[in-house]
């Protein structure tokens, strides 16, 4: 989680720029204004969960389980905030998260496929079920609300129908780890190193670069929050996850997907067509942009990720069942609107989906810790993300 | 006021209507009056106040100046079914029929015959299927409305707009969209409701149709009546002197210009209705632009402009034939990356809805036609992109704190300009233009002026589309006229003038 937050908000340049960068007066970086209000969010609910746990919340033990949790919604929130932000939806991650675990599986069970095979399987199906999901959305123009919906459908249905209803353990150890295992403490310290070290030369970069453009510099104390604040996060991080057993593989992989979604839709070609897309389709196609090729590969990039995320799910559960991942696509979606992204396209970050999964997951980690009934948790996660999203619309009626 | 008509009683009288918008005072002053049984033709040019003026009839608009008088009641209309109960059905040139729902639904949505509170089907569509007789349409109302032609749906509106009781018909350019048969076939219907006492007022572009179809003619121009009169007693040119009669005035770079090679040649450019099969928007169109060339194409709204531009950039939805020519080399462009390829930018005519990404800021906008040249092939390079775009940014004076204001924030002017920018940026050398000053202030048009003639300078060839005349006239090298998709005048800057531009955009007489 550390580094990929350290780097989104390094690189997050692009979006939104404080328009006044005239004033002299040192004023809050209105780009990440909306992380820090989401990171604000979630220390007050992690406060008021560590309050009526009486501390078990925050206990190491627990905070390492409730990070590992959030790294398969985490990933699948990459590639869905790319698919939200062209305009698109996509309802069939739960179900893919089951097929492709499911075929990881399968496929370790009866032909004792390795770890890297199996994973390069699901990912095949993950990319497949993308290209096709895609297909149909961009070449054939079904709305991908609709595709999707059957998608969710179709691919439960292929789960229950390979796997014949039953479950299926997890016997590679290799496999296992990919969902257990830890990184060496020091191993998390190094990466940490690496990662504060790439936020402050990334802020003293960018703002070099703002003199060389003659934009206003930052003066010192704009410097020193830039680089404060995230390091500080992710030294808290490693730091707390080092006080139980390590940082956990899985938030590993969350990481590198998240840095890596990060760079793709703020420092690429692809990524800021992303954005033109969802923001203005006709002002896209009259500047040239193939609409119909970049929506199919925004949906191919969910299904591997999406792919990874049920291999990682399976390997952490320690076995594939046939309901594996059933409304994982509600978590995603949801994290993704909360961090930020607008259903109707051209906004949201990755940033803002990672720190999205990690406010659903907690809750989802603080109410089952506190015993509360499943069917209050529904009622408590959909009344969150509708009132996020209230509150989002309502922001934007008073600009 | 018209010797035969004047036993009879007036049917409408509109006085002294007066209308304001923020900045803009579309109406002044129009009076506009209405007898039994008369077709009166309502005239002028884009944005004269015409269709302003229709809204407030309608009761679309319950904020205006002005008295309006039905059956010498004084009435004033605050929303649209007031307008409906006193007898006023209004056509609007987009039509607002439900494609999914039948005929006769369509005809009576909203005032469904019913009985205890369920629509009483039968008694629907016996009405609706007298209504269309009365009309001299064979149709069945439990036709989907979708299936029907355009012109079959028109009268499908009027019918709907009858089965009010209407006693006066509003009608905006209800022959943009038919073929000659089906306009025909309407003037048919007009004439016929006529006779049944129904007074009807006509908004059309069409100088022929109004003369053979109205009995008087009103010319409305910059919100002001400017004159009524018996058609029989005025000419298409005197209407045409009405309609253009102002001053080009000298807000124009006085500058000459010296046109080089050809850069663009488009032969034989035809381009079909994708909704409508065999009409053609733009019919068989050849034209040339030299380098450091402006040529303007005038013509009325539908007249096939921006369908003209959208095919040779690529981007027109329906069936396109012909050819284009860059440079003398054979460019075949079948969707908007080969047009900017080839080096054409297309300034669009709504920048709203086709030209920026409001969320985004100045610079991503710049640079969204062009990013693989001036930032990276795969990974955007912002400083490259920054070095790329200040230049123009500082040139065309954008007024924006800095290239990373949102560009939603910027004004109309300002907006326009980055919209510019995008296609400078691109290196074109062939630069479209469609109606690149509309809702901008007066002095950033002059300054889009300035810079369309210093861009034409410096060796780009400009295709303008613009509704405004004294614009085209005073900023064009040659000027193509288009009417009903086909060119039916071209002038240079020195014999074009008003009327005579005026004259081939309404159909009246083709110049050469």
């Amino acid at each position: 989680m550390s580094g990929n937050m350290n780097a989104a908000l390094a690189t997050s340049s692009l979006p939104v720029e404080p328009a006044e960068a005239g004033k002299k007066r040192w004023r809050f970086p209105a780009g990440a204004a909306r992380a820090y209000t989401m990171v604000g969010a979630l220390v007050l609910l992690w406060i008021i969960f560590t309050i009526v746990t009486d501390g078990i919340f925050l206990e190491a033990r627990n905070f390492s389980n409730l990070i590992r949790q959030a790294a398969v919604t985490g990933i699948i929130s990459v590639g869905m905030v790319m698919v939200i932000i062209t305009g698109q939806i996509d309802l069939s991650v739960g179900s893919l998260v089951g097929l492709t675990g499911m075929a990881a599986a399968l496929a370790q069970f009866y032909w004792h496929w390795g770890l890297v095979p199996s994973l390069l399987a699901a990912i095949v199906i993950g990319l497949m079920v993308g290209a096709l999901q895609g297909s149909l959305t961009s070449y054939a123009r079904i709305p991908s609300f609709i595709v999707t919906l059957g998608g969710l459908l179709v691919w439960r249905g292929v789960t229950k129908g390979i796997s014949r209803g039953g479950t299926y353990p997890v016997e590679v150890k290799s496999f296992r780890d990919l969902g257990q295992a830890y990184l060496g403490r020091a191993t998390g310290i190094a990466l940490l190193a690496i990662a504060v070290a790439a936020v402050i030369v990334s802020v003293i970069h960018r703002n070099s670069m703002r003199k060389r453009h003659g934009l206003e510099s930052w003066s010192l104390a704009g410097i020193s929050f830039r680089i404060i604040v995230p390091s500080a996060l992710a030294i808290g991080f490693v730091l707390a996850l080092n006080s139980y057993a390590g940082v956990p593989v899985p938030v590993l992989i969350l990481v590198v997907v998240a840095l890596a979604g990060a760079f793709i839709t703020e420092n690429t070609l692809f990524g800021r067509y992303l954005y033109a897309i969802g923001g203005n389709p006709e002002a896209a196609r009259f500047s040239g942009i193939n609409l119909r090729a970049q929506v199919l590969a925004t949906f191919c990039i969910l299904g591997v990720l999406t792919a990874i995320a049920g291999v990682i799910y399976t390997a952490r559960v320690g076995s594939a069942g046939p309901d594996a991942g059933t409304l994982l696509e509600l978590d995603a979606i949801a994290a993704c609107v909360i961090g930020g992204a607008s259903l109707a396209g051209g906004k949201g970050t990755v940033l803002g989906a990672c720190l999205g999964a990690l406010f659903m997951v907690s809750l989802d980690n603080g109410m089952s810790l506190k015993n509360v009934p499943d069917f209050v948790q529904d009622i408590i996660k959909g009344g969150i993300l509708v009132t996020a999203v209230g509150l989002d619309v309502m922001g934007k009626r008073r600009e | 006021m018209n010797g035969n008509l004047a036993t009879r009683p007036v049917l409408l009288e509109m006085r002294n209507i007066a209308k304001s918008f923020p900045g803009v005072r579309a109406l002044d002053g129009v009076s506009l009056d209405l007898y039994p049984g008369e077709i009166h033709a309502l005239v002028g040019e884009n944005g004269a106040g015409k269709s302003t003026l229709i809204k407030i009839l309608a009761g679309v608009y319950a904020e205006y100046e002005g008295d309006i008088r039905i059956a010498a009641d004084a009435l004033r209309f605050s929303n649209v079914r007031e307008s409906e109960e006193a007898g006023i059905a209004v056509v609007f040139q987009e039509l607002s029929l439900v494609p999914d729902l039948t005929v006769g639904e369509n005809i009576f949505l909203g005032s469904e015959p019913a009985r205890f509170g369920m629509v009483d089907w039968n008694a629907l569509y016996s009405k609706a299927s007298r209504l269309l007789r009365e009309l001299g349409l064979d149709l069945d109302p439990r036709t989907r409305t979708g299936k029907l032609g355009t012109g079959t749906q028109q009268l499908v509106e009027i019918a709907k707009a009858l089965s009010h009781n209407a006693r006066i018909l509003v009608l905006d350019e209800p022959t943009a969209a038919l073929t000659d048969a089906e306009a025909e076939g309407l003037f048919a219907i007009l004439n016929k409701l006529c006779q049944q006492g129904i007074g009807i007022i006509y908004v059309s572009h069409r100088l022929q149709e109004v003369f053979s179809l109205s009995r008087r003619i009103t010319v409305l121009r910059d919100g002001r009546t400017v004159g009524t009169g018996l058609t029989s007693e005025m000419d298409e040119q005197q209407v045409i002197t009405k309609m253009v009669g102002r001053q080009v005035s000298q807000v124009f770079p006085a500058t000459q210009r010296t046109p080089g090679e050809i850069a663009l040649e488009a032969r034989h450019i035809t381009a079909e209705d994708p909704a409508v099969r065999g009409k053609l928007v733009v019919n068989d169109v050849s034209f040339t632009v030299r380098r450091g060339e402006v040529v303007g194409i005038a013509g009325l709204m539908g007249s096939g402009r921006t369908e003209l531009l959208m095919s040779l950039f690529g981007s027109f939805p329906g069936k396109v034939t012909g050819e284009a020519f860059i440079d003398g080399q054979r460019a075949a462009i079948r969707r908007p990356a080969d047009a900017i390829a080839h080096g054409i930018g297309f300034v669009t005519e709504d920048r709203k809805r086709s030209g920026l990404v409001l969320d985004q800021t100045i610079l991503a906008n710049i640079t969204l036609a062009s990013l693989a040249r001036v930032s990276g092939r795969y990974v955007t390079n912002e400083s490259r992109e920054i070095a790329a775009t200040r230049p123009l940014f500082d040139d065309l004076r954008i007024k924006a704190t800095s290239l990373f204001t949102v560009a939603g924030t910027l004004s109309g002017g300002n907006q326009q300009k980055v919209v510019l920018a995008k296609w400078l940026v691109t290196q074109a050398r062939v630069l479209f233009l469609d109606e690149p000053t509309r809702g901008i202030d007066v002095g950033a048009k002059q300054e889009i002026y300035g810079m369309i003639d210093q861009l034409a300078q410096s060796g780009l060839a400009v295709v303008m589309v613009s509704s405004e005349l004294p614009e085209v006239l005073g900023l064009c090298d040659r000027i193509l006229v288009l009417y009903q998709g086909r060119i039916t005048g071209e002038f240079t800057r020195d014999t074009a003038s008003p009327d005579a531009v005026m004259a081939c955009a309404t159909g009246h007489q083709a110049h050469a």
